[in-house]
C-alpha cells in the first residue's frame, strides 16, 4: 500500500463499479438533464411513469450531446439529425432510410431512485447490485426531517471526503457556528472495516457552540453544559454520514441514552464529475421538532452557508495542488479517518483492474 | 459504439481444431489484454495476395484477467481469403490486431433472453450465455443451429452451462429450423440476441416482425459474408465509364470497382450503412442482396445494391456510380 500514500495528493482515480448520486429527486424531471459523472457525459431524464433513465450523452451518429435534443414521450430525439433512441438506448429511427443499422445504440446505465437521490452505476452493469447503494435512509425516513442541496465544487471528490473525515477543521473554518476549540482538542477513535471507516469524537461536559445551543433549546430549555458527539462514518467510495448532536451533560448520551438531547445527521455523498470537479450532495436531517418547516429551512440555509466556507477552502486547495505539482501532503494524526477512506477506495479501484 | 481502432502486434499462442472446419486461435497482444464486454470483436489485419485487408472476429467467451483473446475461425470454401489466411497461422506467428470494440452489446436490463446462434455465429453468443447463465433474476434459453454435431464447436461447454435451457438443432437430421416456432420460444418481454448466416437472420427477422413483438428487442450481428447463393464470378458493366469488369468469387464488387479506379463512397463494409449503394440499370440472374441496409421491399425492386457485400448469381449486372461530370 505504500504506492497509495506516495500518490496521495494527486490521486484522482475513482472506482467505476459503484453507485453514484447523480441528482436530487426534485432535480430530475421529464426533460433532458446533462451531467458528467466519472468523466463520462451522461443525459438523465424521467420517463412518463417517473422512473429515471441515464444514457450516454453522445449520439451514436455524430456524437452531438443528446441533451441538446428533446424528449418525445420516453424517446430521446437527437437535436442534429433526428435519430431517436428509446430509454434503453436502442436506436428506433434513422432519417431517410427504411431500416436501422443493427449496431445503433447509445450506452444506457443502471439507474435507481432511493433516499431522495437518483443513483447511477458507471461500471459493469452485470454486477450492479441495488443493495450496494449507500445507506442514506435518514433523508426520507418519517422519523427524521430535513432537506439539502447539491453544489458543484471545483475540486477532486477525495478532497471533500478528506474534509468531512476530519472535523477539527470546524474550529478554524466554521468558528462562530459549529466550530470551537473543543473540537480541535478532544480525542477521537478511528475504526475501519472492508467498506467503511468511522471516526468517533465525544466532547463531554462542554459549553455548546452557538448552533447547538440554539437547536437544543428548541426542545429543552438548557443554558448549561452538554455532551457533544460527532460520529463520522465513511462508506466507500464517497459517502460520509455524520451522526451529530448534543445532550444535557451527564444524562447518559455517551452510553446510548440520547433522550435529553437533539440528534442530526449530516448526509454527504460526493460524486466525481471530472478529475478536478465533483457534485457534492448534502442534506441535514434531524430527529426533533419534525413538523417545524421553518426549522428545516433554517438548518438547510445554515448548513449551506457553512458548506460555502468549505467550498471556498476546497477549491483553493485544489488550485494550490495544481500550482505545486511536485508536492505531497503531510499526514497528521487527525487524518487517520481520511487515510482509511482513501485506502479503502484505492483497494476498490485496484480490485477492478481498470485498463 | 464506434471507437477509433488502435493497432498493435499480437502473438499466436495456440491453435486448435475444435470442430470440423473450425479453428480456435488464441492470441496475446503485445500491449496487454484489454477488458472487453461480451459481444465484442477485434479487427485483424490480414494479407491476401499481397494486399492488406481487415477482417473482424468475435471474441469467444468472457474477459478473464491475463487470459489471451480467443477467436474461432471457420474455413469457408467461398472464403474471400480471410479464413485461409487465419488457418495458415501457427503458434508464435505475429499478426496485427485492433483493440476490442463492441457493436453487439448485451443489454443487462431485460428479464427474458433468447440467444440464437447459427453455425460460427456461436462466437459472440457464447460469452453471452456464460454471462447470463448464472443470473437468477432472468429467464434464459438458447438455440444453437448447425449442420451437424461435428461442425458445431462448444456444444459440450454449453450443455454444462445451460442444461435443458439449451436446444441444439442439426439441419442434417431435421432440416432447416422452423422459425415459426419462435412463437413458442419468445414473448413480448423476450430480448433476442442473434448471430448467424444471413438466411437465418432474415428468416428470424421476418418471423419476429410477423409477431406483435417489439422490434427493438431483436438484437443481431451479421458477418457480411453469407447470402442466398454461393459466391461466383459475375460480370459488371458501367456504361458511364465504358467499362466492363469481372468480380471474382473471392472479391467484392466494391474491391473490383476500386481496382479499376472507380470511386465509391463507403464506410462499414458490412452492408449496414448503405453508403456504398450503386444504381442497378439492368441485370440478369439474381441479385444476391447481402446487406441489412435496404428493406425487403427495396431489395425486391432490385434498383440499387450495396457494393460492399451484395453480389450477382448466374448473371450479370449493369450499374451506375454516383459520379456526374459537370462538364
Amino acid at each position: 500500500m505504500t504506492k497509495n500514500t506516495t500518490t496521495f495528493t494527486m490521486n484522482e482515480s475513482f472506482p467505476m463499479n459503484a453507485w453514484y448520486a447523480v441528482a436530487w429527486d426534485v432535480e430530475l424531471k421529464h426533460e433532458l438533464l446533462p451531467r458528467t459523472i466519472c468523466n463520462k457525459p451522461l443525459v438523465l431524464y424521467r420517463k412518463n411513469d417517473g422512473t429515471p433513465v441515464v444514457l450516454e450523452d453522445a449520439c451514436w451518429h455524430r456524437l452531438l450531446p443528446l441533451s441538446k435534443g428533446k424528449l418525445r414521450g420516453d424517446t430521446v430525439v437527437c437535436g442534429y439529425h433526428g435519430l431517436e433512441f428509446n430509454n434503453e438506448g436502442q436506436c428506433t429511427y434513422m432519417p431517410s432510410q427504411e431500416t436501422i443499422n443493427p449496431s445503433a445504440c447509445v450506452r444506457s446505465y443502471p439507474a435507481v431512485e432511493k433516499y431522495r437521490f437518483i443513483w447511477v452505476w458507471m461500471g459493469d452493469p452485470a454486477v450492479a447490485d441495488n443493495s450496494k447503494i449507500p445507506d442514506m435512509h435518514w433523508n426520507n425516513d418519517p422519523e427524521w426531517a430535513g432537506d439539502g442541496k447539491m453544489i458543484e465544487v471545483k475540486c477532486n471528490y477525495r478532497l471533500v471526503v478528506d474534509n468531512l473525515m476530519d472535523l477539527t477543521h470546524e474550529t478554524f473554518v466554521h468558528a462562530g457556528s459549529i466550530g470551537d476549540r473543543n473540537v480541535a482538542e478532544a480525542p477521537f477513535d478511528v475504526h475501519y472495516d472492508e467498506h467503511t471507516a468511522t471516526v468517533t469524537r465525544w466532547m463531554k461536559g462542554i459549553k455548546p457552540p452557538p448552533f447547538w445551543h440554539g437547536q437544543l433549546n428548541k426542545i429543552i430549555k438548557h443554558d448549561d453544559l452538554v455532551d457533544r458527539w460527532q460520529i463520522i462514518k465513511f462508506e466507500a467510495p464517497c459517502t460520509v454520514n455524520i451522526d451529530v448532536g448534543v445532550a444535557i451533560a451527564g444524562t447518559g448520551a455517551p452510553e446510548g441514552d440520547r433522550s435529553q438531547g437533539v440528534n442530526g445527521y449530516v448526509l454527504n455523498t460526493i460524486t466525481p464529475s471530472t478529475n478536478q470537479t465533483c457534485y457534492y450532495f448534502w442534506a441535514f436531517s434531524r430527529n426533533y421538532n419534525l413538523k417545524d418547516q421553518s426549522n428545516t429551512t433554517e438548518l438547510k440555509n445554515g448548513v449551506a452557508s457553512i458548506f460555502a466556507q468549505d467550498e471556498d477552502i476546497l477549491e483553493a486547495q485544489q488550485r494550490a495542488i495544481n500550482t505545486n505539482p511536485t508536492r505531497e501532503f503531510y499526514n497528521l494524526n487527525i487524518d487517520a479517518g481520511a487515510m482509511w477512506a482513501r485506502r479503502i477506495t484505492d483497494k476498490m479501484i485496484e480490485n477492478e483492474n481498470q485498463d | 459504439m464506434r471507437y477509433r481502432s488502435t493497432w498493435g502486434n499480437a502473438t499466436i499462442i495456440n491453435t486448435e481444431l475444435i470442430a470440423n472446419n473450425v479453428m480456435k486461435i488464441q492470441l496475446t497482444p503485445e500491449n496487454g489484454v484489454k477488458n472487453f464486454t461480451v459481444g465484442s470483436h477485434i479487427d485483424v489485419s490480414i494479407l491476401i495476395n499481397g494486399v492488406t485487408e481487415i477482417r473482424s472476429y468475435s471474441l469467444v467467451g468472457q474477459y478473464q484477467q491475463k487470459k489471451p483473446y480467443t477467436i474461432a475461425v471457420k474455413r469457408l470454401p467461398s472464403s474471400r481469403g480471410g479464413s485461409n489466411y487465419m488457418w495458415s497461422l501457427k503458434k508464435g506467428n505475429q499478426i496485427k490486431i485492433s483493440q476490442p470494440t463492441n457493436h453487439f452489446e448485451l443489454k443487462y436490463n431485460a428479464n427474458d433472453y433468447l440467444l440464437i446462434a447459427g453455425g460460427i455465429g456461436i462466437t459472440p453468443i457464447l460469452g453471452m450465455a456464460e454471462q447470463l447463465c448464472s443470473r437468477k433474476d432472468i429467464s434464459l434459453r438458447m438455440l444453437y443451429l448447425g449442420k451437424n454435431k461435428e461442425e458445431m464447436p462448444f456444444t459440450e461447454h454449453l450443455k454444462t452451462l445451460l442444461g435443458d435451457r439449451l436446444e441444439l438443432h442439426y439441419s442434417d437430421e431435421s432440416g432447416y429450423f422452423d422459425v415459426n416456432k419462435l412463437n413458442t420460444l419468445a414473448n413480448n418481454q423476450t430480448h433476442i440476441y442473434l448471430c448467424g448466416p444471413l438466411l437465418l437472420m432474415n428468416s428470424v427477422r421476418k418471423a419476429w416482425e410477423a409477431n406483435p413483438f417489439e422490434n427493438t428487442h431483436l438484437h443481431f450481428e451479421t458477418f457480411g459474408a453469407s447470402g442466398l447463393f454461393a459466391p461466383q464470378n459475375f460480370k459488371v458493366k458501367i456504361p458511364r465509364f465504358n467499362k466492363e469488369l469481372v468480380v471474382g468469387e473471392n472479391q467484392t464488387l466494391l474491391q473490383a470497382l476500386e481496382e479499376e479506379d472507380l470511386e465509391i463512397m463507403y464506410d462499414c463494409k458490412k452492408g449496414e450503412c448503405g453508403l456504398c449503394q450503386v444504381n442497378v440499370i439492368e441485370y440478369t440472374g439474381d441479385i444476391d442482396h447481402r446487406d441489412l441496409f435496404f428493406s425487403e421491399e427495396e431489395k425486391s425492386k432490385n434498383s440499387k445494391m450495396c457494393a460492399c457485400v451484395s453480389r450477382v448469381a448466374n448473371g450479370h449486372v449493369v450499374i451506375d456510380t454516383a459520379y456526374r461530370s459537370n462538364i
